[in-house]
């Protein structure tokens, strides 16, 4: 293989690796109104990598290497700009510079891990919408390109560039600045960090987006984010410990919930020799941590449910227990998926018939997941109404292995 | 008693998946006191009375035949108990 190619793949690595510390460490020092600068200078850093690593070769520390010309770049930009002295200067208020000289730039452990910590809070600001916090997160926290991003959401590089700069606009009309929360505020704040990652691990795990790589990355990296949390003691709290035992115990089925090609392997179908069981002892590592706090969040809950479904059976004291769950999961919190999912949990536990009259109070006609459910109930009593619910599926029903999969059982019924 | 709280998971989660379920409410202890207006502060009050308060919840409906509709199944009318069904008013501050 040609040494460039080697550098470029290297690169790659590095850029994933350093381009939110990069921009967490500039944004911290300079103020998040600047963060737009800060990620072209990142860029303009890996551009000066290239030129230089391929006509001269790798540099000893390639790390230290891309801080050092980042430094430098941050220096030339705002001294060039005079913007220091007439913008930056009155905004910093918590920590005035030791003289007249320029701040320094610091890329030490410390303060890159303490600037990420607080770009965290910073991107999932309340006053910033959920979608467009994902899209940033992906930009500044996951160091993720505008056509990966673009990719994630099955839409185009424009909206998803206009979206991100909404956003940034927002954080600069809004204020926002680069600060931990304080005692009182840290469970609100964590608890929407949490939301947003949450969010990303769906997006991955349910993915409108055929592009299998796409969807791994975002679940590997809402875990890296997760993690990232537990290693901070500020935010090493047991809802992020247990966030972090549920998305181990469902990455742990990851494999075994798709066929090679692509298609859908439904949970009672699914091989269990291919469940990793390195993921599941992590989950049940955190969950056993998530335990020894106060709280009980949906989180919790939903670890514990997807620990359940991570033991292969299928008696139906299980299924009790994981309607015991789904109950108390909604009690909490409503949502039309819980809602969905503790039916089918009934219907496991006690029945199609039990099951089918709790159905038709769900009321989720817009949803192909529920016309899913009720056709599963009436398979053997009324097939014809359960392929009338499955045509109804059909055409509400958003990806090819989706309708792949109603198309089958319209089949199998139609036999 | 594991039974018992799954019972009213159950009757609760029910109400809960239609997205009904506005505030689970409390549940409320069977030992207290009571103040008079004597000033007389008694415990073990409950003797006077037939009924206890054993708590509340808030649901979402359309109006009281669903309110009714919803309150079938609570456990408590298994033991004797029963549901009062009230409106809650809109507070006027």
């Amino acid at each position: 293989m040609p040494v460039a190619s080697d550098n470029q793949l290297l690169l790659k690595r590095l850029f994933q690796q350093e381009f939110s510390k990069i921009v967490a460490v500039i944004s911290s020092r300079y103020g998040l109104a600047h963060v737009e600068v800060a990620e072209d200078i990142v860029s303009d850093t890996f551009l000066s990598a290239t030129e230089h690593w391929t006509a001269e070769g790798l540099p000893p520390n390639p790390t230290a290497w891309l801080y050092a010309v980042a430094k430098q770049k941050t220096l030339a930009h705002f001294r060039r700009q005079g913007i220091y002295q007439k913008k930056v200067m009155p905004a910093i208020v918590s920590e005035p510079p030791p003289d007249d000289s320029f701040p320094e730039i610091d890329f030490s452990d410390h303060q890159i891990r303490d600037s990420q910590l607080k770009m965290f809070f910073a991107v999932c600001t309340p006053q910033v919408a959920s979608e467009a916090q994902i899209a940033l997160a992906l930009r500044i926290l996951c160091g993720f390109g505008i056509e990966e991003i673009a990719a994630a959401f099955l839409s185009s590089k424009e909206t998803i560039n206009k979206r991100l700069a909404r956003a940034k606009a927002k954080l600069r009309s809004e204020g926002i600045r680069m600060e931990l929360p304080s005692e009182t505020e840290i469970s609100d704040r964590l608890s929407r960090v949490l939301h947003i990652i949450y969010l990303l691990f769906n997006e991955g795990y349910y993915s409108r987006t055929q592009d299998e790589v796409i969807r791994r990355d975002l679940c590997t990296e809402a875990m890296r984010l997760t993690i990232f949390l537990t290693e901070n003691e500020l935010t090493n709290r047991p809802e992020s410990q247990a966030l972090l035992a549920l998305m181990c115990f469902h990455a742990s089925r990851f494999d075994a919930r798709q066929t090679a090609d692509g298609g859908i392997v439904l949970y009672g179908q699914q091989d269990a020799r291919t469940w990793d069981a390195e993921l599941i002892a992590r989950g049940f590592h955190y969950l056993g941590l998530s335990a020894r706090g106060t709280v009980i969040t949906p989180y919790h809950i939903e670890a514990r449910i997807a620990q359940l479904h991570c033991r292969p059976g299928d008696d139906p004291d299980k299924w009790e227990r994981i309607l015991l769950l789904y109950n108390q999961l909604l009690i909490l919190q409503y949502s039309p998926a819980a809602a969905l999912n503790r039916t089918y949990a009934l219907y496991r536990a006690r029945g199609a018939v039990a099951a089918l009259t709790e159905a038709r109070k769900l009321r989720l006609e817009t949803s192909h997941f529920y016309w899913v459910l009720l056709a599963e109930l009436q398979k053997d009593t009324d097939p014809g109404e359960s392929i009338r619910c499955l045509e109804h599926a059909l055409s509400l029903a958003k990806t090819k292995p989706e309708r792949q999969l109603i198309e089958e059982r319209i089949n199998i019924l139609r036999k | 008693m594991e039974a018992l709280e799954k019972k009213w998971a159950e009757w609760a989660g029910g109400i809960a998946a239609q997205g009904k379920l506005a505030n689970q409410g409390i549940r409320l202890g069977y030992d207290g006191c009571v103040l008079k207006s004597s000033g007389v502060v008694t415990d073990g009050p409950f003797v006077e009375l037939r009924e206890i308060l054993g708590g509340f919840m808030v649901l979402r409906a359309e109006d009281y035949d669903e309110a009714v509709t919803l309150s079938h199944g609570c456990p408590i009318l298994e033991t004797g108990g029963s549901v009062e069904i009230r409106p809650i008013y809109p507070s006027l501050a």
